[in-house]
């Protein structure tokens, strides 16, 4: 579902300015990089930590969602959700998948993410409190995704940029999804449209804070940029974001929670109020109101799957030799 | 009206069934299984809405798939014990599936057969899915059966606390005098062959169950399906009339 | 780290008439699990008909460093039919 700006990746590398100057070279004649191809120790760090906490995000992302399923309205949108959740986890897997092939093992990233060393996207920190919530997911958060996703297709390093194509693909409908389900629900009874405007109001900031720190303030984001790893800045796609949901809310009738929210015809886009970063950095260093739970369930079925995991692999050695036993 | 009754008791286990596995989605043992799960619980709500749909066109009451599926209770559930048993552990959940799927693909296979088009048209895509669900949880049950010495205790904890539900699997409930829907009782020996041949490789043993529990075609179920319902139920049934 | 899942590669042939082609990675613990998760997590909208699936350990790459070596040496141009000068009149050939 989702990359939040990049946090707290160390690009400093040791190579020779030789070396550096070949590697930017090609990078710059937009050439991919695969995963034996010789690469700055920086490039591969800062890769294994922004394809890590995007994984991690997927497989959080996972739970705040799925904490509906269970609860659907109707079975068609059960389905529907259930099938995004499951899409949610496919993301994962293919991004785990990319960032293995940089040399570390998904079980290594899962530990680091049980043990809250590895940082994910905050927005997954929040609760999901009402059915709304479904909705304003879907179309505010894979809104806010699909605008960081789309341009990390073109990433310099090869299998981040064939995962991401495939996670651009698959996700189209996630967005129409959740629009569809606030559509729905400004339309319906006053508690229905109650329900989308309060689900409006407490995820429209965190999702454009899903951007990241203001360009002043991203302290990585220029070796990133002339990796070509990122392609736009933070405050670009927010721009982006914002200009893009503005008319969609209004044409379903929804308030954006931000008095601030002004047209700038001289721009050509809309002038957002402050973000409480404040509540950004907290919510980052794992003091969001879902962080434990979130840490605490995926520990959980980690844990609990174990004995599952061991008895698989004790079969395939049995197989194994009792394949061999017979040859 | 035998055929809406029949058609109810086939949707109910259906969705108990799918609602139970989509409660895994984001908890499973592997991130693979994250994905297989939910394909599984897709499958079963795809087949309960069709069979919903159906049954309300049946009935001629105007009820469509969500009235019957989110405003009845647990007395008017007509779901097998065996759909509504809780997840338990890994082991539990695969071998609810495989008891299923396994009494499932023989009863679509006949169903090919009806004279019904709806039933007709039902069973040719669900035989399939139920296929792939017999694989699936049959390659797991074999795995734990035969893996660890806590796979395989888990898996006979399973089999005592599901074999005693899957001989309502086989009663003709609503369906007795339904000639559109296949003969539940001459299913068994099929599915006592694809369980003999699986536990078979999991080093399991299919037991004798003197006292088999029965009771859920009555809407007489165990106690956890209406927390189930609670739950499933609870969104929709709090703004009457709302579309979703 | 023991004790952890092989890695598979996954190949799909999305219809008869094409080869297979690489589409991702899987973890399982053997080939019939592996085949079940390739299933599960990279056909779920129709993507293929058949699935190769190859322990990624199995897997013999060619050296990035000998790029040069492999795949440049002097073009042999006489390999492509523009080499050859046929006049016009005698058609496509």
């Amino acid at each position: 579902m989702y990359s939040q700006g990049l946090i707290g990746a160390d690009g400093s590398t040791g190579e020779t300015p030789e070396f550096l100057e070949a590697f930017q070279k090609r990078i710059d004649a937009e050439e991919k990089i695969e995963p034996n191809d010789a690469m700055p120790e920086g490039y591969r760090r800062t890769l294994i930590r922004q394809i890590g906490q995007h994984a991690h995000s997927e497989i959080v992302g996972m739970l705040p969602e799925g904490n509906w399923i269970t609860r659907a309205p109707s079975l068609r949108r059960k389905a529907a959700l259930l099938a995004k959740v499951q899409d949610e986890g496919g993301h994962g897997l293919y991004l785990y998948a990319a960032a293995e092939t940089l040399g570390v093992s998904r079980e290594e990233m899962t530990e680091e993410l049980h043990s809250g060393k590895a940082k994910y996207s905050s927005i997954f920190n929040y609760p999901t409190l009402t059915w709304a919530d479904i909705g304003a997911i879907g179309w505010l958060v894979d809104g806010a995704a699909i605008m960081n996703q789309i341009p990390l297709c073109r990433c310099s390093f090869g299998p981040y940029a064939r995962a991401m194509i495939r996670v651009c693909k698959e996700e189209s409908f996630h967005q129409r999804q959740g629009y569809e389900i606030m559509m729905e629900l400004a339309g319906g009874t006053p508690e229905q449209k109650e329900m989308a405007q309060d689900a409006l109001n407490r995820w429209w900031w965190p999702s454009i804070m899903m951007f990241g720190p203001h360009d002043a303030d991203s302290q990585h984001s220029d070796q990133s940029m002339a990796w070509k790893i990122k392609r736009f800045s933070n405050d670009e796609l927010r721009q982006k974001f914002i200009d893009a949901t503005v008319p969609q809310a209004e044409f379903i009738g929804l308030k954006m929670p931000d008095p601030d929210l002004t047209w700038n015809e001289e721009k050509g886009g809309y002038d957002h109020g402050p973000i409480d970063w404040d509540e950004f950095w907290r919510v980052v260093k794992g003091h969001g109101p879902m962080a434990r739970d979130r840490i605490r369930d995926r520990r959980k079925a980690w844990e609990d799957g174990a004995w599952v995991r061991e008895a698989a692999l004790a079969h395939a050695e049995k197989r194994r030799a009792r394949k061999i036993a017979a040859e | 009206m035998p055929l809406f009754e029949a058609l109810l008791e086939l949707a109910d286990d259906h969705v108990v069934l799918g609602h139970r596995v989509s409660e895994w989605c984001g908890h499973a043992p592997m991130l693979e299984e994250d994905l297989a799960m939910p394909n599984m619980a897709l499958d079963l709500i795809g087949t309960a809405r069709t069979l919903y749909e159906y049954a309300g066109k049946v009935e001629g009451q105007g009820r469509g798939e969500d009235d019957l599926a989110y405003l009845r209770g647990e007395r008017e559930y007509r779901n097998c014990l065996l759909v509504e048993r809780r997840n338990g552990d890994f082991a539990q959940t695969m071998l609810r599936q495989l008891y299923f799927a396994a009494f499932m693909e023989p009863y679509w296979t006949a169903a090919a057969d009806s004279a019904d088009e709806t039933i007709r048209g039902v069973a040719g895509k669900a035989v399939k899915e139920m296929a792939y669900h017999i694989r699936h949880a049959g390659e797991w049950v074999i795995r734990l059966g035969d893996g660890t010495g806590e796979s395989a205790r888990r898996m006979a904890e399973a089999v005592e606390n599901l074999h005693l539900y899957t001989d309502e699997l086989f009663e003709a409930g609503s369906a007795a005098d339904v000639d559109v829907l296949p003969d539940r009782a001459a299913l068994r020996p099929a599915w006592e062959a694809t369980i003999d041949h699986i536990f078979g490789e999991a080093g399991l043993s299919r037991p004798v169950i003197p006292h088999p529990q029965t009771g859920g075609r009555n809407g007489v179920h165990g106690e956890d399906l209406g927390h189930m319902l609670a739950v499933m139920q609870s969104t929709h049934r709090a703004h009457p009339g709302a579309t979703w | 780290m023991a004790n952890e899942m092989p890695l598979w590669e996954v190949f799909i042939r999305p219809r008869n008439g094409l080869s297979h082609k690489h589409c991702g990675s899987i973890h399982a613990a053997d080939e019939v699990m592996a085949l079940q998760a390739a299933r599960d997590v990279y056909t779920r909208r129709g993507e293929g008909n058949s699935i190769w699936v190859v322990l990624s350990s199995a897997i013999t790459a060619s050296d990035p460093d000998q790029a040069g070596e492999n795949f440049e040496p002097g073009e042999k141009i006489y390999r492509h039919p523009t080499f050859y000068e046929i006049p016009e009149e005698v058609g496509n050939m």
